[in-house]
Protein backbone atom coordinates (compact mmCIF):
# COMPACT_ATOMS: atom_id res chain seq x y z
CA UNK A 1 0.00 0.00 0.00
CA UNK A 2 1.48 3.38 -0.94
CA UNK A 3 2.10 5.66 1.99
CA UNK A 4 -0.38 8.51 2.28
CA UNK A 5 1.28 11.93 2.41
CA UNK A 6 0.40 14.04 5.45
CA UNK A 7 -2.38 16.42 4.40
CA UNK A 8 -1.45 20.10 4.35
CA UNK A 9 -4.75 20.97 5.89
CA UNK A 10 -7.24 18.71 7.57
CA UNK A 11 -10.49 19.77 9.18
CA UNK A 12 -12.76 17.51 11.20
CA UNK A 13 -16.38 18.13 12.09
CA UNK A 14 -16.28 21.92 12.02
CA UNK A 15 -19.20 23.76 13.58
CA UNK A 16 -19.00 27.51 13.15
CA UNK A 17 -21.36 30.19 14.37
CA UNK A 18 -21.88 33.90 13.87
CA UNK A 19 -23.33 34.81 17.25
CA UNK A 20 -26.34 32.53 17.57
CA UNK A 21 -26.56 31.54 13.90
CA UNK A 22 -25.16 28.10 13.30
CA UNK A 23 -23.49 28.29 9.86
CA UNK A 24 -21.28 25.21 9.45
CA UNK A 25 -22.78 21.89 10.51
CA UNK A 26 -19.93 19.43 10.87
CA UNK A 27 -17.75 19.92 7.80
CA UNK A 28 -14.71 17.68 7.33
CA UNK A 29 -12.19 18.01 4.54
CA UNK A 30 -8.54 17.52 3.83
CA UNK A 31 -6.16 18.56 1.10
CA UNK A 32 -2.93 16.84 0.13
CA UNK A 33 0.23 18.55 -1.10
CA UNK A 34 -0.11 19.61 -4.71
CA UNK A 35 -3.83 18.87 -4.87
CA UNK A 36 -6.36 21.32 -6.31
CA UNK A 37 -9.71 21.31 -4.58
CA UNK A 38 -12.74 23.27 -5.67
CA UNK A 39 -15.39 24.42 -3.26
CA UNK A 40 -18.77 25.23 -4.73
CA UNK A 41 -22.19 26.13 -3.49
CA UNK A 42 -24.84 28.76 -3.92
CA UNK A 43 -24.68 32.19 -2.32
CA UNK A 44 -24.72 32.20 1.44
CA UNK A 45 -24.12 28.44 1.82
CA UNK A 46 -21.03 28.90 3.98
CA UNK A 47 -18.03 28.72 1.62
CA UNK A 48 -16.39 31.87 2.94
CA UNK A 49 -17.22 30.88 6.49
CA UNK A 50 -15.53 27.53 5.93
CA UNK A 51 -12.35 29.20 4.67
CA UNK A 52 -12.39 31.63 7.60
CA UNK A 53 -12.79 28.70 9.99
CA UNK A 54 -9.84 26.88 8.46
CA UNK A 55 -7.67 29.99 8.78
CA UNK A 56 -8.66 30.86 12.34
CA UNK A 57 -10.26 34.15 11.29
CA UNK A 58 -13.64 32.89 12.51
CA UNK A 59 -12.61 30.02 14.77
CA UNK A 60 -14.98 27.05 14.78
CA UNK A 61 -16.86 26.48 18.01
CA UNK A 62 -16.41 22.71 17.67
CA UNK A 63 -14.18 20.51 15.57
CA UNK A 64 -10.46 20.46 14.84
CA UNK A 65 -8.14 22.00 12.27
CA UNK A 66 -4.76 20.42 11.63
CA UNK A 67 -1.95 21.78 9.46
CA UNK A 68 0.62 19.17 8.39
CA UNK A 69 -0.76 16.96 11.16
CA UNK A 70 -0.29 19.59 13.87
CA UNK A 71 -3.35 20.65 15.81
CA UNK A 72 -4.02 24.32 15.06
CA UNK A 73 -7.55 24.56 16.42
CA UNK A 74 -8.05 27.95 18.01
CA UNK A 75 -4.61 29.23 16.93
CA UNK A 76 -4.45 32.82 15.68
CA UNK A 77 -4.50 33.27 11.88
CA UNK A 78 -0.87 34.35 11.59
CA UNK A 79 0.27 31.07 13.21
CA UNK A 80 -1.88 29.00 10.89
CA UNK A 81 -0.86 30.70 7.66
CA UNK A 82 2.80 30.64 8.62
CA UNK A 83 2.73 26.87 8.17
CA UNK A 84 2.55 27.57 4.44
CA UNK A 85 -0.91 28.85 3.59
CA UNK A 86 -1.82 32.00 1.67
CA UNK A 87 -5.30 33.49 1.57
CA UNK A 88 -6.88 35.67 -1.09
CA UNK A 89 -10.11 36.89 0.47
CA UNK A 90 -13.36 37.69 -1.30
CA UNK A 91 -12.90 41.45 -0.82
CA UNK A 92 -9.25 41.15 -1.92
CA UNK A 93 -7.93 43.01 1.11
CA UNK A 94 -5.68 45.37 -0.86
CA UNK A 95 -4.09 48.01 1.37
CA UNK A 96 -5.35 51.21 -0.25
CA UNK A 97 -2.74 53.39 1.44
CA UNK A 98 0.21 51.33 0.20
CA UNK A 99 1.65 51.27 -3.30
CA UNK A 100 1.58 48.14 -5.43
CA UNK A 101 5.23 47.53 -4.59
CA UNK A 102 4.61 48.02 -0.88
CA UNK A 103 1.57 45.72 -0.94
CA UNK A 104 3.83 43.02 -2.34
CA UNK A 105 7.00 43.68 -0.37
CA UNK A 106 5.35 43.88 3.03
CA UNK A 107 4.09 40.32 2.65
CA UNK A 108 7.34 38.73 1.47
CA UNK A 109 8.59 35.75 3.42
CA UNK A 110 10.21 32.40 2.70
CA UNK A 111 8.01 29.33 2.63
CA UNK A 112 7.70 26.90 5.55
CA UNK A 113 10.87 25.01 4.60
CA UNK A 114 12.83 28.09 3.61
CA UNK A 115 11.81 28.00 -0.06
CA UNK A 116 12.15 31.32 -1.87
CA UNK A 117 10.64 30.47 -5.25
CA UNK A 118 8.55 33.63 -5.38
CA UNK A 119 9.92 37.12 -5.04
CA UNK A 120 9.03 40.54 -6.39
CA UNK A 121 10.70 39.89 -9.75
CA UNK A 122 8.85 36.66 -10.38
CA UNK A 123 5.50 38.08 -9.31
CA UNK A 124 5.96 41.03 -11.66
CA UNK A 125 6.91 38.66 -14.49
CA UNK A 126 3.76 36.70 -13.81
CA UNK A 127 1.61 39.86 -13.73
CA UNK A 128 3.24 42.35 -16.12
CA UNK A 129 0.36 44.77 -15.52
CA UNK A 130 1.44 45.14 -11.90
CA UNK A 131 4.90 46.09 -13.05
CA UNK A 132 3.39 48.96 -15.01
CA UNK A 133 1.50 50.17 -11.96
CA UNK A 134 4.21 49.49 -9.44
CA UNK A 135 4.11 52.92 -7.80
CA UNK A 136 0.34 53.39 -7.87
CA UNK A 137 -1.57 53.29 -4.62
CA UNK A 138 -3.67 50.20 -3.97
CA UNK A 139 -6.92 52.12 -4.30
CA UNK A 140 -6.01 53.48 -7.72
CA UNK A 141 -6.17 50.07 -9.38
CA UNK A 142 -8.93 48.54 -11.46
CA UNK A 143 -10.75 45.49 -10.07
CA UNK A 144 -8.69 43.17 -12.25
CA UNK A 145 -5.43 44.76 -11.22
CA UNK A 146 -6.44 44.53 -7.58
CA UNK A 147 -7.16 40.85 -8.03
CA UNK A 148 -3.77 40.29 -9.61
CA UNK A 149 -2.17 42.19 -6.77
CA UNK A 150 -3.89 40.13 -4.10
CA UNK A 151 -2.86 36.88 -5.81
CA UNK A 152 0.68 38.19 -6.31
CA UNK A 153 0.85 39.23 -2.69
CA UNK A 154 -0.27 35.75 -1.61
CA UNK A 155 2.51 34.22 -3.73
CA UNK A 156 5.09 36.48 -2.06
CA UNK A 157 4.60 34.33 1.07
CA UNK A 158 5.82 31.23 -0.85
CA UNK A 159 2.85 29.08 0.17
CA UNK A 160 2.36 25.34 -0.14
CA UNK A 161 -1.39 25.97 -0.29
CA UNK A 162 -3.15 28.90 -1.93
CA UNK A 163 -6.75 29.63 -0.98
CA UNK A 164 -8.72 31.78 -3.43
CA UNK A 165 -12.18 33.05 -2.50
CA UNK A 166 -14.09 34.21 -5.59
CA UNK A 167 -10.99 35.35 -7.41
CA UNK A 168 -12.78 36.02 -10.70
CA UNK A 169 -16.05 37.46 -9.45
CA UNK A 170 -17.11 40.65 -11.18
CA UNK A 171 -14.17 40.71 -13.58
CA UNK A 172 -14.22 41.12 -17.36
CA UNK A 173 -13.91 37.84 -19.35
CA UNK A 174 -10.39 38.62 -20.55
CA UNK A 175 -9.14 39.34 -17.05
CA UNK A 176 -10.81 36.17 -15.76
CA UNK A 177 -8.97 34.21 -18.39
CA UNK A 178 -5.71 35.77 -17.32
CA UNK A 179 -6.34 34.95 -13.65
CA UNK A 180 -7.25 31.35 -14.46
CA UNK A 181 -4.17 30.91 -16.58
CA UNK A 182 -2.02 32.10 -13.67
CA UNK A 183 -3.84 29.70 -11.36
CA UNK A 184 -3.07 26.92 -13.82
CA UNK A 185 0.62 27.83 -13.76
CA UNK A 186 0.56 27.90 -9.96
CA UNK A 187 -1.01 24.45 -9.95
CA UNK A 188 1.62 23.16 -12.37
CA UNK A 189 4.36 24.47 -10.11
CA UNK A 190 3.12 22.07 -7.46
CA UNK A 191 1.31 24.47 -5.11
CA UNK A 192 -1.92 23.05 -3.72
CA UNK A 193 -5.05 25.20 -4.02
CA UNK A 194 -8.55 25.55 -2.65
CA UNK A 195 -10.63 27.41 -5.21
CA UNK A 196 -13.98 28.94 -4.37
CA UNK A 197 -15.71 30.27 -7.46
CA UNK A 198 -18.91 30.38 -9.48
CA UNK A 199 -17.12 29.58 -12.76
CA UNK A 200 -17.99 25.89 -12.97
CA UNK A 201 -16.25 25.34 -16.29
CA UNK A 202 -12.92 26.70 -15.09
CA UNK A 203 -13.14 24.79 -11.80
CA UNK A 204 -13.90 21.47 -13.52
CA UNK A 205 -10.89 21.96 -15.72
CA UNK A 206 -8.51 22.83 -12.87
CA UNK A 207 -9.70 20.83 -9.88
CA UNK A 208 -8.65 17.29 -8.96
CA UNK A 209 -11.53 17.04 -6.55
CA UNK A 210 -14.72 19.04 -6.06
CA UNK A 211 -16.76 19.69 -2.97
CA UNK A 212 -20.23 21.19 -2.98
CA UNK A 213 -21.65 22.60 0.20
CA UNK A 214 -25.20 23.51 0.93
CA UNK A 215 -26.47 25.11 4.14
CA UNK A 216 -23.21 24.39 5.91
CA UNK A 217 -22.98 20.70 4.99
CA UNK A 218 -21.00 18.85 2.34
CA UNK A 219 -23.57 17.45 -0.09
CA UNK A 220 -21.28 16.23 -2.83
CA UNK A 221 -17.66 15.27 -3.24
CA UNK A 222 -16.12 13.84 -6.40
CA UNK A 223 -13.66 14.10 -9.23
CA UNK A 224 -14.12 16.56 -12.06
CA UNK A 225 -14.91 13.81 -14.57
CA UNK A 226 -17.66 12.52 -12.33
CA UNK A 227 -19.13 15.94 -11.60
CA UNK A 228 -19.01 16.88 -15.29
CA UNK A 229 -20.96 13.74 -16.12
CA UNK A 230 -23.80 14.60 -13.73
CA UNK A 231 -25.52 17.83 -14.77
CA UNK A 232 -28.41 17.07 -12.41
CA UNK A 233 -26.05 17.71 -9.47
CA UNK A 234 -25.26 21.17 -10.85
CA UNK A 235 -28.94 21.86 -11.20
CA UNK A 236 -29.78 20.73 -7.68
CA UNK A 237 -26.92 22.32 -5.71
CA UNK A 238 -25.51 25.07 -7.87
CA UNK A 239 -28.54 26.29 -9.76
CA UNK A 240 -26.84 26.20 -13.14
CA UNK B 1 12.55 95.72 19.58
CA UNK B 2 15.32 94.52 17.37
CA UNK B 3 15.41 91.76 14.85
CA UNK B 4 17.57 89.45 16.95
CA UNK B 5 14.87 89.45 19.61
CA UNK B 6 12.43 88.03 17.08
CA UNK B 7 15.03 85.56 15.93
CA UNK B 8 15.36 84.27 19.48
CA UNK B 9 11.60 83.97 19.78
CA UNK B 10 11.43 82.18 16.45
CA UNK B 11 14.07 79.67 17.55
CA UNK B 12 12.23 79.16 20.81
CA UNK B 13 8.98 78.60 18.93
CA UNK B 14 10.59 76.01 16.68
CA UNK B 15 12.22 74.22 19.58
CA UNK B 16 8.92 74.12 21.50
CA UNK B 17 7.16 72.95 18.35
CA UNK B 18 9.61 70.10 17.93
CA UNK B 19 9.09 68.88 21.47
CA UNK B 20 5.35 69.02 20.97
CA UNK B 21 5.78 67.09 17.77
CA UNK B 22 7.49 64.21 19.58
CA UNK B 23 4.52 63.88 21.90
CA UNK B 24 1.81 64.60 19.34
CA UNK B 25 3.20 62.28 16.67
CA UNK B 26 2.88 59.34 19.03
CA UNK B 27 -0.60 60.41 20.02
CA UNK B 28 -1.76 60.76 16.43
CA UNK B 29 -0.15 57.45 15.40
CA UNK B 30 -1.82 55.56 18.22
CA UNK B 31 -5.14 57.01 17.18
CA UNK B 32 -4.67 56.69 13.44
CA UNK B 33 -3.19 53.21 13.45
CA UNK B 34 -4.58 51.54 16.50
CA UNK B 35 -7.74 53.57 17.05
CA UNK B 36 -6.65 54.30 20.60
CA UNK B 37 -7.32 57.56 22.41
CA UNK B 38 -4.52 57.69 24.93
CA UNK B 39 -5.07 60.29 27.61
CA UNK B 40 -2.05 58.93 29.46
CA UNK B 41 0.30 60.10 26.74
CA UNK B 42 1.17 63.24 28.69
CA UNK B 43 2.00 61.08 31.68
CA UNK B 44 4.74 59.43 29.64
CA UNK B 45 6.19 62.86 28.95
CA UNK B 46 6.15 63.50 32.70
CA UNK B 47 7.68 60.10 33.43
CA UNK B 48 10.45 60.93 30.97
CA UNK B 49 11.15 64.24 32.68
CA UNK B 50 11.22 62.66 36.14
CA UNK B 51 13.41 59.79 34.93
CA UNK B 52 15.83 62.33 33.50
CA UNK B 53 15.83 64.26 36.78
CA UNK B 54 16.22 61.17 38.94
CA UNK B 55 18.79 59.30 36.84
CA UNK B 56 20.83 62.44 36.22
CA UNK B 57 20.87 62.93 39.96
CA UNK B 58 22.01 59.36 40.52
CA UNK B 59 24.58 59.15 37.74
CA UNK B 60 25.58 62.79 37.69
CA UNK B 61 25.20 62.91 33.93
CA UNK B 62 22.18 63.75 31.75
CA UNK B 63 23.39 61.55 28.89
CA UNK B 64 23.66 58.52 31.15
CA UNK B 65 20.29 59.46 32.60
CA UNK B 66 18.69 59.46 29.15
CA UNK B 67 20.48 56.29 28.15
CA UNK B 68 19.15 54.46 31.22
CA UNK B 69 15.78 56.16 31.13
CA UNK B 70 14.85 55.22 27.56
CA UNK B 71 14.74 51.45 28.09
CA UNK B 72 12.73 52.03 31.26
CA UNK B 73 10.25 54.14 29.27
CA UNK B 74 10.04 51.47 26.56
CA UNK B 75 9.38 48.85 29.20
CA UNK B 76 6.67 50.96 30.86
CA UNK B 77 5.07 51.42 27.43
CA UNK B 78 5.21 47.72 26.69
CA UNK B 79 3.69 46.76 30.04
CA UNK B 80 0.91 49.33 29.77
CA UNK B 81 0.09 48.07 26.27
CA UNK B 82 0.08 44.40 27.25
CA UNK B 83 -1.80 44.71 30.52
CA UNK B 84 -4.19 47.57 29.77
CA UNK B 85 -4.45 49.01 26.27
CA UNK B 86 -4.46 45.69 24.40
CA UNK B 87 -7.82 44.83 25.92
CA UNK B 88 -9.41 47.91 24.43
CA UNK B 89 -8.67 47.76 20.69
CA UNK B 90 -12.09 46.46 19.78
CA UNK B 91 -13.89 48.56 22.37
CA UNK B 92 -15.63 51.90 22.24
CA UNK B 93 -13.54 55.04 22.71
CA UNK B 94 -15.31 55.68 26.01
CA UNK B 95 -13.60 52.66 27.58
CA UNK B 96 -10.24 53.90 26.34
CA UNK B 97 -10.84 57.37 27.75
CA UNK B 98 -11.84 55.93 31.11
CA UNK B 99 -8.93 53.53 31.32
CA UNK B 100 -6.28 55.97 30.18
CA UNK B 101 -7.67 58.63 32.52
CA UNK B 102 -7.26 56.13 35.34
CA UNK B 103 -3.68 55.65 34.19
CA UNK B 104 -3.06 59.39 34.56
CA UNK B 105 -4.22 59.24 38.18
CA UNK B 106 -2.09 56.19 38.86
CA UNK B 107 1.02 57.69 37.30
CA UNK B 108 0.53 60.98 39.16
CA UNK B 109 0.18 59.10 42.41
CA UNK B 110 3.28 57.05 41.69
CA UNK B 111 5.18 60.20 40.80
CA UNK B 112 4.28 61.76 44.16
CA UNK B 113 5.23 58.62 46.05
CA UNK B 114 8.55 58.24 44.25
CA UNK B 115 9.65 61.83 43.85
CA UNK B 116 7.44 64.01 46.03
CA UNK B 117 5.72 67.26 45.11
CA UNK B 118 8.72 69.59 44.89
CA UNK B 119 9.64 71.30 41.67
CA UNK B 120 12.99 70.10 40.36
CA UNK B 121 15.50 71.32 37.84
CA UNK B 122 18.02 69.44 35.75
CA UNK B 123 21.40 70.93 34.92
CA UNK B 124 22.34 71.41 31.30
CA UNK B 125 25.35 69.21 30.48
CA UNK B 126 28.58 71.17 30.52
CA UNK B 127 29.46 70.86 26.83
CA UNK B 128 26.11 72.33 25.80
CA UNK B 129 25.85 74.86 28.60
CA UNK B 130 27.00 77.90 26.67
CA UNK B 131 25.15 80.44 24.56
CA UNK B 132 25.73 81.76 21.10
CA UNK B 133 25.85 85.56 21.16
CA UNK B 134 23.57 87.19 18.62
CA UNK B 135 24.01 90.86 19.51
CA UNK B 136 25.44 92.69 22.47
CA UNK B 137 22.64 91.75 24.81
CA UNK B 138 20.96 88.87 22.95
CA UNK B 139 22.25 85.33 22.91
CA UNK B 140 20.80 81.90 22.33
CA UNK B 141 21.41 78.82 24.50
CA UNK B 142 23.23 76.04 22.69
CA UNK B 143 21.17 73.40 24.48
CA UNK B 144 17.97 74.66 22.85
CA UNK B 145 19.57 74.39 19.42
CA UNK B 146 20.61 70.89 20.39
CA UNK B 147 16.99 69.99 21.21
CA UNK B 148 15.88 71.17 17.78
CA UNK B 149 18.67 69.28 16.04
CA UNK B 150 17.85 66.03 17.84
CA UNK B 151 14.19 66.43 17.03
CA UNK B 152 14.92 67.04 13.34
CA UNK B 153 16.99 63.86 13.28
CA UNK B 154 14.22 61.93 15.03
CA UNK B 155 11.51 63.28 12.75
CA UNK B 156 13.55 62.26 9.69
CA UNK B 157 14.23 58.85 11.19
CA UNK B 158 10.57 58.35 11.98
CA UNK B 159 9.45 59.33 8.52
CA UNK B 160 12.06 57.01 7.04
CA UNK B 161 10.86 54.07 9.14
CA UNK B 162 7.24 54.67 8.27
CA UNK B 163 7.68 55.43 4.59
CA UNK B 164 10.58 53.21 3.57
CA UNK B 165 10.93 50.14 5.78
CA UNK B 166 8.90 46.95 5.80
CA UNK B 167 8.05 47.63 9.41
CA UNK B 168 6.54 50.95 8.31
CA UNK B 169 4.61 49.25 5.52
CA UNK B 170 3.22 46.73 7.98
CA UNK B 171 2.23 49.51 10.36
CA UNK B 172 0.43 51.43 7.62
CA UNK B 173 -1.19 48.24 6.37
CA UNK B 174 -2.32 47.43 9.91
CA UNK B 175 -3.98 50.82 10.10
CA UNK B 176 -6.12 50.10 7.05
CA UNK B 177 -6.91 46.38 7.40
CA UNK B 178 -5.83 44.59 10.51
CA UNK B 179 -7.32 41.24 9.61
CA UNK B 180 -5.59 41.14 6.23
CA UNK B 181 -2.24 41.83 7.85
CA UNK B 182 -2.86 38.85 10.15
CA UNK B 183 -3.89 36.70 7.19
CA UNK B 184 -0.51 37.41 5.66
CA UNK B 185 1.18 35.84 8.68
CA UNK B 186 2.09 38.97 10.59
CA UNK B 187 1.52 39.12 14.33
CA UNK B 188 -0.52 42.30 14.61
CA UNK B 189 -0.59 42.21 18.39
CA UNK B 190 3.16 42.28 18.54
CA UNK B 191 3.27 44.98 15.88
CA UNK B 192 0.88 47.17 17.85
CA UNK B 193 2.71 46.59 21.11
CA UNK B 194 5.85 47.78 19.37
CA UNK B 195 4.17 50.88 17.94
CA UNK B 196 2.71 51.73 21.33
CA UNK B 197 6.03 51.29 23.11
CA UNK B 198 7.79 53.45 20.54
CA UNK B 199 5.14 56.15 20.93
CA UNK B 200 5.63 56.06 24.68
CA UNK B 201 9.40 56.21 24.29
CA UNK B 202 9.08 59.27 22.03
CA UNK B 203 6.91 61.09 24.55
CA UNK B 204 9.24 60.17 27.38
CA UNK B 205 12.25 61.24 25.34
CA UNK B 206 10.63 64.62 24.75
CA UNK B 207 10.20 64.95 28.51
CA UNK B 208 13.86 64.04 29.06
CA UNK B 209 15.10 66.56 26.52
CA UNK B 210 12.86 69.26 27.93
CA UNK B 211 13.82 68.64 31.57
CA UNK B 212 16.88 70.96 31.54
CA UNK B 213 15.01 73.90 29.93
CA UNK B 214 11.68 73.57 31.73
CA UNK B 215 11.34 72.53 35.31
CA UNK B 216 10.16 69.12 36.41
CA UNK B 217 6.95 69.37 38.40
CA UNK B 218 3.78 67.45 39.30
CA UNK B 219 1.02 67.80 36.72
CA UNK B 220 3.36 68.70 33.88
CA UNK B 221 1.98 65.77 31.88
CA UNK B 222 -1.53 67.17 31.71
CA UNK B 223 -0.39 70.51 30.29
CA UNK B 224 1.47 68.74 27.54
CA UNK B 225 -1.38 66.33 26.92
CA UNK B 226 -3.93 69.04 26.32
CA UNK B 227 -1.79 71.08 23.99
CA UNK B 228 -0.75 67.89 22.16
CA UNK B 229 -4.38 67.04 21.54
CA UNK B 230 -4.79 70.51 20.10
CA UNK B 231 -1.86 69.76 17.78
CA UNK B 232 -3.36 66.42 16.72
CA UNK B 233 -6.75 67.95 16.03
CA UNK B 234 -5.27 70.84 14.05
CA UNK B 235 -3.07 68.52 11.98
CA UNK B 236 -5.76 65.92 11.40
CA UNK B 237 -5.90 62.70 13.40
CA UNK B 238 -3.60 59.98 12.15
CA UNK B 239 -1.40 62.26 10.06
CA UNK B 240 2.27 62.54 11.04
CA UNK B 241 2.73 65.41 8.63
CA UNK B 242 -0.28 67.08 10.21
CA UNK B 243 1.22 66.59 13.68
CA UNK B 244 4.39 68.27 12.49
CA UNK B 245 2.70 71.30 10.94
CA UNK B 246 0.28 71.53 13.88
CA UNK B 247 3.12 71.41 16.39
CA UNK B 248 5.03 74.17 14.59
CA UNK B 249 1.90 76.35 14.37
CA UNK B 250 1.21 75.92 18.07
CA UNK B 251 4.89 76.56 18.83
CA UNK B 252 4.76 79.82 16.91
CA UNK B 253 1.38 80.97 18.21
CA UNK B 254 2.12 80.30 21.86
CA UNK B 255 5.63 81.74 21.80
CA UNK B 256 4.77 84.90 19.89
CA UNK B 257 1.44 85.14 21.67
CA UNK B 258 3.27 85.45 24.98
CA UNK B 259 5.42 88.26 23.60
CA UNK B 260 3.01 90.21 21.47
CA UNK B 261 -0.34 89.70 23.17
CA UNK B 262 0.50 88.59 26.71
CA UNK B 263 -3.03 89.06 28.04
CA UNK B 264 -4.40 86.77 25.28
CA UNK B 265 -1.57 84.23 25.30
CA UNK B 266 -3.36 81.40 27.05
CA UNK B 267 -6.26 81.29 24.62
CA UNK B 268 -4.34 81.80 21.39
CA UNK B 269 -3.70 78.10 20.74
CA UNK B 270 -7.36 77.24 21.20
CA UNK B 271 -8.48 80.16 19.05
CA UNK B 272 -6.19 78.89 16.30
CA UNK B 273 -7.68 75.44 16.65
CA UNK B 274 -11.21 76.83 16.42
CA UNK B 275 -10.39 78.81 13.28
CA UNK B 276 -8.74 75.84 11.58
CA UNK B 277 -11.58 73.51 12.46
CA UNK B 278 -14.16 75.94 11.09
CA UNK B 279 -12.21 76.03 7.87
CA UNK B 280 -11.27 72.33 7.72
CA UNK B 281 -13.23 70.21 10.18
CA UNK B 282 -10.99 67.18 9.54
CA UNK B 283 -7.83 69.16 10.38
CA UNK B 284 -5.13 70.33 8.00
CA UNK B 285 -4.00 66.92 6.79
CA UNK B 286 -6.83 64.73 8.03
CA UNK B 287 -8.92 62.63 5.70
CA UNK B 288 -12.52 63.76 5.48
CA UNK B 289 -14.91 61.14 6.76
N1 LIG C 1 -20.29 38.36 9.85
C1 LIG C 1 -21.44 37.66 9.76
N2 LIG C 1 -22.36 37.75 10.75
C2 LIG C 1 -23.52 37.04 10.66
N3 LIG C 1 -23.84 36.23 9.66
C3 LIG C 1 -22.96 36.09 8.64
C4 LIG C 1 -21.72 36.82 8.64
N4 LIG C 1 -21.05 36.49 7.52
C5 LIG C 1 -21.84 35.63 6.84
N5 LIG C 1 -22.99 35.38 7.52
C6 LIG C 1 -24.04 34.45 7.11
O1 LIG C 1 -23.49 33.18 7.06
C7 LIG C 1 -23.98 32.45 5.95
C8 LIG C 1 -22.83 31.93 5.13
O2 LIG C 1 -22.13 33.04 4.57
P1 LIG C 1 -20.84 32.86 3.70
O3 LIG C 1 -20.30 34.20 3.44
O4 LIG C 1 -19.96 31.86 4.33
O5 LIG C 1 -21.44 32.26 2.38
P2 LIG C 1 -20.76 32.03 0.97
O6 LIG C 1 -21.07 30.62 0.62
O7 LIG C 1 -19.35 32.44 0.99
O8 LIG C 1 -21.61 32.99 0.04
P3 LIG C 1 -21.18 33.86 -1.22
O9 LIG C 1 -21.22 32.95 -2.40
O10 LIG C 1 -22.24 34.90 -1.30
O11 LIG C 1 -19.84 34.42 -0.96
C9 LIG C 1 -24.89 33.40 5.20
O12 LIG C 1 -26.21 33.09 5.53
C10 LIG C 1 -24.52 34.74 5.70
O13 LIG C 1 -25.65 35.59 5.72
MG1 LIG D 1 -18.30 33.93 0.08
Amino acid sequence: MPQQPVPILEARQLHTYYGASHILHGISLSIKPGETLSLMGRNGMGKTTLLRSLLGLTPPRRGTVKVYGRDMTGAPPQKIVRQGIAFVPEDRGIFPNLTVRENLVMAARPGPNGRKDWDLTRVLETFPRLAQRINNMGNHLSGGEQQMLTVGRALMTNPDLLILDEATEGLAPLIRKEIWSVVRKIKQSGIAAILVDKDLKALLELADRNIIISKGRIVYEGSSEELAAHPEIHARHLGV
Amino acid sequence: MELSFYLVQLLNAIQYGFLLFLVASGLTLLFGIMGIINLAHGSFYMIGAYLAYWLTDVTGNLWLGILLGLPIALLVGYLVERFAISFLYQRDHLYQVLLTFALILIFNELQQILWGTDVHGVAIPAILAGSIPLTENQSYPIYRLFISAVCIALACGMSWVIQKTRLGMMIRAGASNREMVQSLGINVNRLFALVFSLGVALAAFAGMLAAPVDSVYPGMGENVLIISFVVVVIGGTGSIKGAFVGAMLIGLVSTFGKVLLPEMASVMAYALMAVILLWRPQGLFGRAR
